[in-house]
């Protein structure tokens, strides 16, 4: 027997995913500004269904209360632009702001456990949108535009805001990717198994829980910067609003709780069910919740934890494989 | 004065959070499951008492009686459906099954009855308009009164059931320990049926003074069910008294807090709740003890 990591597929489909994103690099230079705006809106579907999949797949933290660092970095940027910052350095400063505003929350929340962190972190995120609301300086809850980005041709705006979004989502999930292969990821992964049981081995199951909140809140924060530059107007009401979780979860468990690859597939799967029923609608999210709580039931494991179960498949692998080694190699 | 009003409206305010909030203490004390879709059962309650005044032009409060047995059926039918089988994978499943659930629940609502806000304040007749002037600056509402009456009896009633019937003995063993219950014969699954059951027909009581007190439309129920969850865990979960003392302190914290700036209102609930987080968990008891 032998432990390995890689198979002939998965080296492939890695370097595929490595191709495509170079590919995605030229897409402004391609396509028109509609086009490239919905591509910046499926790369921050993939970012935040890999960020929550790494706080639940990974760490059992189920969070409804992720936009609170989507909103810090919406209006995070709101605010650096409003001191004189020019708009993209202000995005990544509210960035670095959510994910640094990340760590003091999770002293709190993370001494909390299902239910009471699910909810608590709902009402930290209902906290942190009341205070924005009370700003007058960040449009006291009526909204607020983006004007600092006016100052770019609309083409230019939509290229740039792109190419941010895809360092953006290419940072974080390397980072996770790297993060899942380390000797830390195996501990990551062994509570993701076994909360109790990786403990009584020695893992530090609270600091390793940390390293994965703090890495969700920069990223959560990083797609609230995007969805502010995307859509140019932010208000309390939608980006603070827990439809943002209500997305993350469907997307996560129909592509795959606890898996690398299936957040992606389920952001793509969001992404197609959002340009085909565009009207959106009360049927769109009936549609939505049923499914989730069917996959919940039915398929825990999610549309891509299913077919790694059933076929052995790995096309970006995280974790090891046992494979019989051939007769020769044995004797050898 | 305005001290004294606040903190009089502030229980009679957490009164029907107590109400809201009971349902959730008891299954939690019972399956150890929270349902997201909490907050919105209540307002389907709400729609449902709602739906039988609209068509009968009866008063809510006889509304609500013909509506309990439709609640109580859907209690058994949630149970048996999706609670059930979410309690044998981990425990993040039942969380993740009602929060679609949830989004269910709403969005069927807004096709059947538009985002329009509604009320039944007006159907109530003269209990939603008398009150009693006690001095200058304190009044008493006859509904804050009725409300908080209600609330200690359904609380009583529950210490009643739990403590003196052979189906409230059978509920305290599951809740100690299912499997142990089991072999001394008791149902679990029945009893866990018998649970939710309950615990929808309160909530939906928990609409019913959502209604007739303020105003609601499709998408209230995660407000009520944040209320509802914060005066359990600010009360202590699992404990039955403590959800109505914890839902008094919430609706006392945020009359108070309304008192300094209306726009504080929801904010010092919230406060308070994440105090209490972290004062219980905050590692607070635990330098208490290494200081000593």
């Amino acid at each position: 027997m032998r432990v390995r990591r890689w198979t002939r597929t998965s080296k492939g489909f890695t370097g595929a995913t490595i191709a495509i994103a170079i590919l995605l690099a030229t897409v402004p230079l391609v396509f028109d500004p509609n086009v490239v705006q919905k591509l910046t809106n499926l790369l921050i579907l993939v970012l935040l269904a890999s960020m929550w999949n790494a706080l639940a797949g990974y760490g059992g933290l189920l969070s409804v209360g992720q936009q609170a660092f989507i909103g810090i970095g919406a209006y995070g940027t709101v605010f650096f632009a409003g001191f004189g910052v020019s708009p993209y350095p202000a995005m990544v400063l509210a960035t670095l702001v959510a994910g640094l505003i990340s760590i003091p929350i999770s002293f709190l929340a993370l001494r909390l456990r299902a239910a009471q962190f699910a909810i608590g972190m709902w009402v930290i995120a209902e906290v942190i949108s009341i205070f924005v609301r009370l700003d007058q300086n960040l449009g006291a809850g009526t909204g607020i535009s983006l004007i600092q980005l006016n100052q770019y041709a609309p083409n230019f705006r939509q290229a740039y805001t792109f190419w941010l979004a895809l360092a953006f989502t290419v940072i974080f999930l390397a980072a996770l990717f790297v993060l899942l292969r380390s000797p830390l990821g195996l501990s990551l992964q062994a509570i993701r198994d076994d909360e109790d049981a990786a403990r009584s081995l020695g893992v530090r199951v609270a600091s390793r829980k940390r390293l994965l909140f703090v890495l969700a809140g920069f990223g959560c924060g990083a797609a609230g910067v995007l969805i502010g530059a995307n859509t140019l107007f932010i208000e309390t009401g939608s980006i603070f609003s827990v439809q943002w979780s209500a997305y993350m979860i469907f997307m996560v468990l129909v592509g795959g709780l606890g898996t690398f690859e299936g957040p992606i597939l389920g952001a793509i799967l969001l992404f197609g069910i959002q340009t085909t029923f565009t009207q959106g609608g009360p049927w769109y999210l009936v549609g939505l919740g049923a499914t989730a709580t069917l996959f919940a039931l039915a398929l825990p494991r999610g549309i891509w934890g299913t077919i790694e179960e059933r076929l052995g498949l790995r096309l970006l692998p995280v974790g090891y494989r046992v494979v019989e080694m051939k007769r020769e190699e044995t004797t050898a | 004065m305005t001290i004294v009003n606040a903190v009089v409206q502030g229980i009679f305010l957490g009164a029907f959070y107590a109400v809201l909030a009971c349902g959730l203490s008891i299954m939690f004390g019972v399956m150890r499951i929270i349902n997201l879709a909490h907050g919105d059962v209540a307002v389907l309650g709400a729609y449902v008492v709602f739906v039988i005044v609209d068509s009968t032009g009866m008063s809510p409060f006889v509304a609500f009686v013909v509506a309990l047995p439709v609640m109580i059926v859907l209690g058994y039918v949630l149970q048996l459906t999706i609670l059930e089988r979410s309690l044998k994978s981990g425990i993040l499943t039942p969380l993740l099954a009602t929060f679609g659930l949830s989004i269910v629940i709403q969005n069927l609502l807004l096709i059947k009855f538009s985002p329009d806000v509604r009320s039944l304040g007006g159907n109530a007749g003269a209990v939603t308009t008398s009150s009693w002037q006690v001095t200058s600056g304190l009044s008493v509402s006859a509904l804050g009164l009725v409300i908080l009456v209600v609330a200690v009896l359904l609380f009583g009633a529950l210490q009643l059931f739990l403590s003196r019937t052979p189906a409230g003995w059978k509920m305290r063993a599951t809740a100690e320990d299912a499997d142990a219950a089991e072999l001394v014969g008791i149902n679990s699954r029945d009893v866990y049926a018998r649970a939710t059951a309950l615990a929808v027909a309160i909530a939906a009581l928990g609409g019913l003074f959502l209604a007739i007190r303020s105003v609601f439309d499709p998408l209230s129920g995660p407000t009520q069910l944040i209320f509802a969850f914060e005066a359990v865990v600010i009360g202590g979960m699992g404990s039955l008294w403590g959800t109505l003392l914890g839902g008094l302190a919430l609706g006392v914290a945020q009359t108070v807090g309304a008192q300094i700036n209306p726009e504080y209102s929801v904010l010092t609930g919230h406060l308070l709740f994440l105090a209490v987080l972290i004062v219980r968990y905050g590692g607070v008891r635990v330098s208490l003890r290494t200081a000593r």
